[in-house]
């Protein structure tokens, strides 16, 4: 009876976001660490480790500006955690508890400094480019063999996307990404949050509405490792993990994934403390946990996606530090580009403009 | 006394679970979008007192309402859902109403059994029933490949991401909605009311017409809202089986709360929705108990 009590007691105070102090609560994306770091973590400090996973930026987002999410950690992309330091969800790091941040490296550093200044609240967990997912049998069959898969003219061209659309096209349902990189095909800059070259975007977008079969941001995986489309607008390690699929079901189906020529979007997903963290203490300590060069690498090398951790690459494993499409070369790197968040009217604006392509509304 | 604690019980379930939600999305309604943790202004200040109060409410105006009539948008998603929803209830009806009837008029040991298996698909997630539909209708699903191995089709047909596979998914997940209040109604039917009525010289199916049905009456209104209410604010079914093109108010909503990050603009669009909704009902109500009392 006194031993229930006590359950329903610590489950209260649980739920009234006062987790003991021994644990440590970290929210991030789905399938996105090696699960044995966390077994690690849990016996080199003692904390008790909660692992939640989200599969949207915006459902973080809603969660942290709602406040009392009861989470010590949690993994926001960059413009969505410049517009949360804004509002002031974010705590300041305190860097004398992290002695492996000298093992960050600058060139990742000195990007994310742009939407955390000076990375005062963040560090970085993993960062991809977004691109082209290719079923290049199915393709070249269609388009030729000279068909220009490394380029947006593969599907904004919409003689191309005509072509492709009865194979299928898929594209993220995420405006940040495509509008930029519609914007960037212009020859516009793609960071622009002026509405009236925003609005170009539907030059490119709007002829070949009618050949995209499905905007949206995950089933691209599946539907390329089946074979079931064609093109998709996506991210790297997504697309890298429909290859791995595609290749374990050995169905003949072979995909690539390709930075786009004219510049491919650059993204950082970073680690940042809550204000209202019920363990910041322990949050550090994961922090500090997981910038360890060994652990780092452990992460990058189960899900295919690069990080910025100097210290890790010596511990990467051959098909993640020498794949270009993880980590690419410096001139690679020196064609893309990022983006910031947008003010709430232009947000509104990017969104109609999302809805019209979208639904024709 | 007794009874004034009875009836205290319900109204205070529908005071803590209805009417204290709706009046803080109606707050939110009223506010502005602001970049703060919540994300709105004003936030009520008791500190400060009356004058704290007073501040609040000189913050609150209904901005969020004339914006929702400025963009043609939000009309056309109340129009579709509706129509959407509407149809999909339809064609609810039109395949739930003969299995309730097969079930009502199955041999009485049946019946359990029957009932066991509409009730069956309840115990598997809704998220799970719904994505399993994606399996069945895509290009190369079992749909298709099924009708193109028997040679009924030469091409694939494309179902999913299209409004029809939304009324498939629609019909599928509330068809139980629809068969247990038509069932229980027809089975508390006198039978020996169609023997009369054949007695009298009635066809089969004009007894059915002409008794039957208005008997099942009751079980068909509420089987119809129970379908239409929830598919019209439905979330789940266009998003996993709706093209891009299926524009539905639950969308529009989530698009407003998520995306624009305008929590006052998506409570209005909740508003809306409700007033929507309950208008429809409430006449429909008083409009029933004007019949049934001229009947009386």
């Amino acid at each position: 009876m006194t031993k229930t009590l006590v359950t329903i007691t610590a489950s209260l105070a649980l739920a009234a976001g006062m987790a003991a102090a021994e644990e440590v609560r970290v929210y991030n994306w789905s399938d996105y660490i090696d699960e044995s770091l966390l077994e690690k973590f849990e016996q080199e400090t003692g904390y008790e480790l909660i692992y939640d996973v989200f599969d949207s930026n915006e459902v973080l987002e809603t969660k942290m500006l709602a406040g009392g999410s009861g989470y010590d950690v949690v993994v926001p992309t960059g413009t969505f955690l410049q517009r949360q330091i804004t509002a002031g969800a974010f705590q300041k790091l305190d860097k004398s508890k992290l002695p492996n941040i000298d093992n960050m490296w600058d060139v990742i550093s000195d990007r994310t400094a742009k939407y955390d200044p000076g990375n005062e609240y963040s560090i970085n967990y993993m960062w991809g480019t977004t691109g082209l997912g290719v079923n290049e049998g199915k393709v070249k069959e269609i388009l030729g063999e000279d068909a220009p898969i490394s380029s947006w003219d593969l599907i904004f061209k919409p003689e191309n996307a005509e072509k492709l659309a009865d194979c299928g096209i898929h594209m993220l349902d995420a405006p940040a990404e495509m509008i930029p990189a519609a914007l960037n095909y212009l020859g516009e800059d793609p960071d622009s949050h002026d509405p009236d070259v925003i609005a170009r975007a539907e030059e490119v977008l709007l002829p070949i509405r009618p050949y995209i079969q499905k905007f949206h941001s995950s089933e691209y995986i599946n539907a390329l490792a089946n074979g079931d489309i064609c093109v998709a607008v996506g991210w790297s390690g997504d697309v890298l993990q429909a290859r791995d699929r595609a290749a374990e079901a050995d169905n003949g189906v072979v995909i690539g994934y390709y930075a786009p020529d004219e510049g491919a979007q650059m993204w950082f997903d970073q680690m940042a403390i809550p204000v209202d963290a019920p363990n910041p203490e322990g949050a550090h300590a994961f922090l500090n946990f997981i910038m360890d060069a060994q652990n780092m690498a452990a992460a990058s090398n189960y899900v295919y996606y690069a990080n910025g951790n100097k210290a890790a690459q010596e511990y990467l494993a051959e098909d993640v530090i020498g794949d270009p499409a993880i980590y690419p070369s410096a001139a690679a790197l020196d064609n893309t580009f990022t983006t910031t968040p947008f003010p709430p009217r232009v947000q509104r604006t990017v969104t109609r403009l999302w809805t019209k392509i979208k639904s024709g509304t | 006394m007794r009874r004034a604690v009875l009836i205290a019980v319900p109204y205070l379930w529908l005071l803590a679970l209805f009417l204290v939600p709706f009046i803080i999305v109606l707050k939110i309604s009223l506010s502005d979008i602001a970049l703060a943790r919540p994300p709105y202004t004003p936030q009520l200040d008791l500190n400060e007192g009356w004058a704290g109060i007073r501040a609040f409410f000189a913050g609150l105006d209904f901005e969020n309402f004339t914006f929702l009539s400025t963009d043609d948008l939000y009309w056309k998603a109340y129009l579709s859902s509706v129509r959407i929803a509407g149809i999909a209830t339809l064609c609810t009806l039109l395949v739930g109403y003969p299995i309730a009837y097969g079930m009502a008029r199955a041999p009485q040991e049946w019946r359990p059994t029957l009932l066991m298996l509409v009730i069956l698909p309840f115990w598997t997630s809704f998220l799970i029933r719904v994505y399993s539909w994606i399996g069945i209708l895509s290009s190369e699903g079992v749909l298709n490949q099924f009708l193109m191995g028997i040679g009924l089709i030469g091409e694939p047909l494309t179902i999913l991401n299209t409004n029809t596979a939304v009324y498939i998914g629609i019909v599928y997940t509330y068809l139980p909605f629809m068969i247990l209040p038509i069932y229980s109604a027809l089975e508390k039917m006198d039978e020996s009311l169609l023997e009369a009525a054949e007695d009298l010289g009635s066809s089969r199916f004009s007894a059915f017409w002409l008794v039957t049905i208005p008997l099942s009456r009751n079980g068909i209104v509420a089987g119809c809202f129970l379908v239409f209410i929830p598919s019209i604010g439905e979330f789940v079914i266009p998003s996993l089986l709706g093209g891009s093109d299926t524009l539905m108010i639950g969308k529009v909503l989530w698009e407003e709360f998520f995306s624009n990050r305008d929590w006052p603009v998506a409570s209005a669009v909740a508003v809306v929705l409700l007033l929507i909704l309950i208008i429809p009902i409430v006449l429909f109500q008083r409009s029933e108990e004007n019949a049934r009392e001229a009947g009386r």
